[in-house]
């Protein structure tokens, strides 16, 4: 399949997911510039990590307003799968894909540091072939992994909870330990940890690659398999 | 046209002697004109021009056969192997960290950056290695704290990892602290750019951020003492640093240099226009016409000189291939920075700025270029033999609670609060990230399987008892700390941190200094491939410990074939390498228990040394040794401490020894390595000590429990402490730093 | 010419670190009669004359701000409520 990972000024995690999407799993991968708009045939666009645009106003905001972000939207609205991981998570929130908001880490210090998290919600694309429960360890490395949202947008979005910090493990004192959450229909999700530094059993965990695994196995089996497994239905309801 | 008037400025108001006017005038044939003797007070500032430091740096070994660019460049370029090299350079930035810690920090990070990219290569990594005062003390934990959130705040956001690096304290430092950092970068060899221009006609293309009145001066700052109200007086001098726009740099210099129309570039760091001109065209044996009304400003109505000394960040200045211009302007548009040709290469190696249709400056490159060099007096300090006298006595210490102390003293203490606010893995490359051993380790993915190690050290308190084994000691242990994770050193860069060389005994230490790194490299034949001298490093408390900093890189064949520091396996055999006799002597022991800073640092025999790290390597690549770690300040204790903290894992040991117990404890030698085995594989641990030369091999004891316990030669235990209460002491800067 | 002041500050009711850690830091200075420090962001933005309030609000609504977790104000010496029409 062919992914299409975005690249900001400032996206400094762009060349790592392209690393392991091209060479660890052989994937197709085009690299898609914020100057542009379209999203030339890709199967799911993946948002790196980095300073985008150096998150100057806040983190995220700017990289929002960017020429791709319409092509992004109607993309996401069309179903396909979309990922963002830590700056891309916090573009994806602040571009109004996704809920709620990142607050600065409550230390006020970066945080680089491998995390354990559990999967929350099977009913996303990038999480439909895990188990609900399921620990995956995978660092972080964020100043604004925070996440906020007011009490009732909290409850409203539990359902769209997809990553959880484990106990003990909240880096940045997020809201309810969210990690990783997805929209109402489950194909945009956003994440903190970095999958791309867990794929390689040199860097310490491979738990990073299942992220990728289950999205290519989403898209690359969707034609061959009428009913996926009970997620699917369900993530584009 | 207007003539060039002469100079109305005396001398000494740009910090030059008088003599220094006399050559200035003899090189020109002439008298400067006032922005001309401007320019001649930045690019002969110690900061600059090595006037004092470089006619000793020579003797250091600058030749290696897989050296591809030694010093005189921006930095050192070494070969990998199979088409691949890296660059690396270590800098100084410790005045302006002085004086605004965050922004001087976070602009030193840039600047040793760019240097790497100037060799046309990808920054890949980053180590520092930072002296403060006393973390006790309220000023020294403002100052600390500011400096390692400006490294965090540039080099998170620029993308390039910090894997390693050292902190150490002591009073001396409290006014002065020193922050040094190295660069490492990852070139093809056929991809190596330089700096030294050519091809007259050919664009000179300024690229990057706009220029604004940042740093006027701030190279001759860096060679000035700080003064009691600089602090508040000198913040005009510091650089505000844009990471943002220092990745879009990379990036667009990168591109650039792939299309293979860069005839040269550098970095506009120190004396910013004046020195990138004067240095490419003196290096190239050309001229340069430059129109300073073309260079991209941020401000309006700068005046010719602030424009050509500006120390803005985030600037490069390349000469193209004539004809280029506009398709290596458009990639740094693409990037969203500035590019614009402000001038063109000259045939007749004179550098002829004008500013608004007339002429502001026009010399002979080399004569900026090149300042004269100086052989201060040097004299050894009288009072130096008196401290290695050690006292007769010491009071008697309980050694469990010693090495706790040790484990919570700022030098030995795990730095992990300050890593992890570094992003030490951004680039997938960190397979050993900071903390787990001496060395960080970094894969080569485009070159599998190798992989490079890098590391940091120096140790100013020996230096001040004994610069020269000082030195010494500080190349052996980088060595070390490579050969612990099984790596081969390629070469050396070093940062030598000084107070005033124009007083004699300041200038004999750095003299022996020097003399240390000469030795220590030429024995382990390892190549200085660059590097930088801080002087003027006093404050009015008085003078820093004298500081020589080396960073060393070397190689990995295969990252499978790596070790660390941690103990692995219960049941594997502990194993101690090495004979040489621990000692008291100028130890952290003495000078955190005892507050006593004495004795006279060892004279390391590197031939033993060398055979040591040898037999080490081979042990580790072979794949017979679990972890390995050398034993360096608070001596075998702490480092039988730090493995099993690391492993969370305890073991128990026996020191046979025939000294006082907290000499075997806690005295230090260098060429001493802890390594842990599996029991079946001890005879082939055995045989290859045997092999190299009749090392000497201990059995100390096994790894098992969740204590560590080390017992004497009667058996009677002399530490027992958990491992959980020593991860909680050794973990103490967590409520300095986070 | 006018220039337009926009402050812009964390909601009550949101964690405002930075501003907890400036007011730690003003009692550790013997300040420690101060009860409470908000940290914000002040953007100075130059319009024409005729720029009007709604337009800034706007700005502020779409992009200088974010409405989850920030409010804002707008500090300026005069400005029409409406675009002169």
């Amino acid at each position: 399949m062919r992914f299409g990972v975005v690249i900001f000024p400032g996206s400094n995690c762009d060349h790592d997911c392209i690393h392991v999407l091209r060479n660890v799993l052989a994937q197709d991968v085009v690299e898609l510039w914020h100057g542009d708009s379209l999203l030339d045939d890709v199967d799911c666009v993946v948002l790196p990590g980095g300073f985008a645009y150096g998150d100057y106003l806040r983190a995220g905001a700017v990289a929002a307003t960017s020429p791709i972000m319409p092509s992004v939207k109607s993309f996401a609205a069309s179903g396909k799968p979309v990922l963002g991981i830590c700056n891309g998570f916090q573009v994806l929130l602040e571009a109004g894909l996704l809920p709620g908001a990142m607050l600065r880490n409550q230390s006020l210090q970066f945080r680089c540091r491998q995390v354990l998290m559990s999967v929350e919600s099977t009913k996303t694309p990038f999480t439909w072939n895990l188990r609900e429960g399921q620990i995956l360890q995978m660092p972080v490395a964020h100043g604004e992994g925070n996440y906020f949202a007011p009490k009732d947008l909290l409850d409203d979005i539990e359902r769209q909870v997809v990553f959880r910090y484990a106990e003990d493990a909240n880096p940045n004192g997020s809201a309810r330990f969210i990690a990783g959450v997805c929209n109402k229909a489950g194909n945009v999700v956003g994440l903190m940890p970095h999958p791309e530094r867990a794929s390689e059993a040199i860097l310490g965990s491979t738990d990073g690659r299942l992220i990728f695994e289950a999205v290519i196995e989403y898209v690359t089996s969707r034609s061959r398999v009428p009913a996926l497994p009970r997620s699917r239905a369900e993530a584009l309801r | 046209m207007r003539t060039l008037s002469p100079s109305t400025l005396s001398p000494e108001a740009v910090g030059l002697t008088r003599s220094e006017y006399d050559e200035i005038v003899r090189r020109l044939g002439r008298d400067p004109t006032p922005l001309e003797l401007k320019l001649f007070g930045v690019m002969w500032s110690e900061h600059c021009g090595y006037k004092h430091s470089k006619l000793t740096l020579q003797s250091l070994p600058s030749s290696a056969p897989h050296l591809l660019q030694g010093p005189g460049e921006n930095a050192g370029v070494i070969d990998i192997g199979d088409g691949w090299a890296v660059a690396f350079k270590m800098e100084s930035h410790n005045h302006p960290s002085a004086v605004d810690p965050y922004n001087g920090a976070a602009t030193g990070i840039g600047g040793i950056i760019r240097d790497i990219l100037s060799m046309g290569a990808r920054p890949i990594a980053l180590v520092d290695s930072l002296r403060f005062g006393p973390l006790t003390d309220p000023k020294s934990r403002r100052i600390a704290t500011g400096i390692v959130a400006g490294i965090a705040a540039y080099g998170n956001c620029v993308g390039v990892p910090t894997v390693a690096g050292e902190i150490l304290c002591d009073p001396g430092y409290r006014d002065n602290p020193l922050v040094n950092v190295a660069c490492l970068g990852l070139l093809r060899h056929n991809r190596i750019a330089r700096s030294r221009a050519a091809g007259p006609g050919n664009p000179v293309l300024y690229a990057g951020a706009r220029t604004g009145r940042d740093g006027i001066g701030g190279a001759a700052f860096a060679s000035e003492e700080l003064h009691e109200a600089s602090e508040h007086e000198d913040r005009a001098s510091v650089q505000i640093g844009d990471p943002l726009a220092g990745k879009l740099l990379i990036e667009a210099t990168l591109e650039a240099l792939g299309t293979g129309d860069v005839v040269a570039l550098q970095d506009m760091g120190a004396a910013g226009l004046t020195c990138a001109t004067s240095e490419m065209s003196a290096r190239g044996g050309v001229g340069m016409i430059i129109d300073l009304d073309r260079v991209p400003l941020r401000e309006t109505s700068m005046r010719a000189d602030e424009i050509f000394r500006s120390e803005s960040q985030e600037r490069m200045l390349l000469v193209v291939r004539s004809g280029s211009e506009n398709r290596i302007s458009s990639i740094f548009r693409r990037w969203g920075l500035q590019a614009a040709v402000i001038g063109y290469v000259t045939a007749d190696r004179e550098l002829r700025v004008e500013y608004r249709d007339s002429p502001v400056v026009s010399l002979p490159p080399y004569a900026l270029a090149e300042a004269p060099a100086y052989r201060p007096a040097a004299c050894e300090p009288p009072e130096l033999a008196e401290q290695w006298i050690m006292p007769d006595v010491l009071p008697t210490v309980d050694p469990g609670s010693a090495l706790m102390s040790l484990l919570r003293g700022s030098d030995v203490a795990a730095k992990r609060a300050v890593f992890e606010q570094y992003d030490h893995m951004v680039q997938i490359r960190t397979v050993v990230p900071p903390g787990g051993a001496g060395a960080a380790v970094l894969r080569i993915h485009e070159s599998p399987p190798k992989a490079v190690a890098i590391t940091v050290d120096g140790n100013g308190r020996l230096c001040a008892l004994d610069p020269y084994r000082g030195a010494k000691l500080a190349v052996a242990e980088a060595a070390a700390n490579l050969a612990c994770v099984g790596a081969e050193p390629l070469g050396v860069t070093d940062c030598l941190n000084f107070g005033n060389p124009e007083d004699p005994e300041v200038f004999w230490t750095f003299r022996q200094a020097v003399m240390g790194i000469t030795d220590a490299c030429r024995a382990l034949q390892i190549p200085v491939v660059g590097g930088n001298v801080s002087f003027y490093n006093e404050s009015p408390e008085g003078l820093v410990p004298p500081t020589p900093v080396v960073a060393m890189v070397g190689l990995v064949r295969d990252v499978a074939q790596i070790a660390t520091q941690s103990f692995k396996t219960e049941g594997d055999v502990v194993v101690l390498l090495g004979s040489s006799a621990p000692d008291l002597a100028a130890s952290y022991f003495l000078e955190l228990i005892h507050g006593l800073s004495r004795g006279r640092p060892t004279d390391v025999d590197l031939t033993t040394h060398a055979s040591i790290l040898a037999a080490v390597r081979e042990a580790i690549v072979s794949g017979l040794v679990r972890s390995a770690h050398d034993c360096s300040d608070g001596g075998i204790a702490v480092a039988l401490a730090e493995s099993a903290i690391a492993g969370r894992v305890g073991v128990a040991v026996t020191l046979p020894y025939d000294h006082r117990a907290e000499v075997a404890l806690f005295g230090e030698a260098p060429s001493r390595v802890v390594v842990s085995v599996s029991p079946d594989r001890l005879p082939d641990l055995q045989i290859l000590a045997a092999n190299h030369g009749g090392i000497e091999l201990v059995v100390l004891g096994r790894i098992g429990g969740s204590r560590l316990s080390i017992a004497g030669p009667d058996a009677r235990p002399m530490i027992d402490l958990s491992i959980e209460e020593m991860s909680d002491a050794y973990e103490s800067l967590r409520e300095v730093f986070s | 010419m006018t220039t337009v002041r926009v402050v812009i500050t964390l909601k009550p009711g949101v964690l405002d670190a930075q501003g907890q850690a400036v007011r730690q830091g003003l009692h550790a200075l013997g300040y420690e009669g101060v009860s409470e420090v908000r940290v914000g962001k002040h953007i100075e933005i130059t319009m024409p004359d005729e720029a009007s309030v709604d337009e800034i609000s706007a700005m502020c609504d779409r992009f200088l701000a974010n409405p989850l977790i920030e409010e804002w104000k707008i500090e300026t010496d005069a400005l029409p409520s409406r675009r002169p029409s």
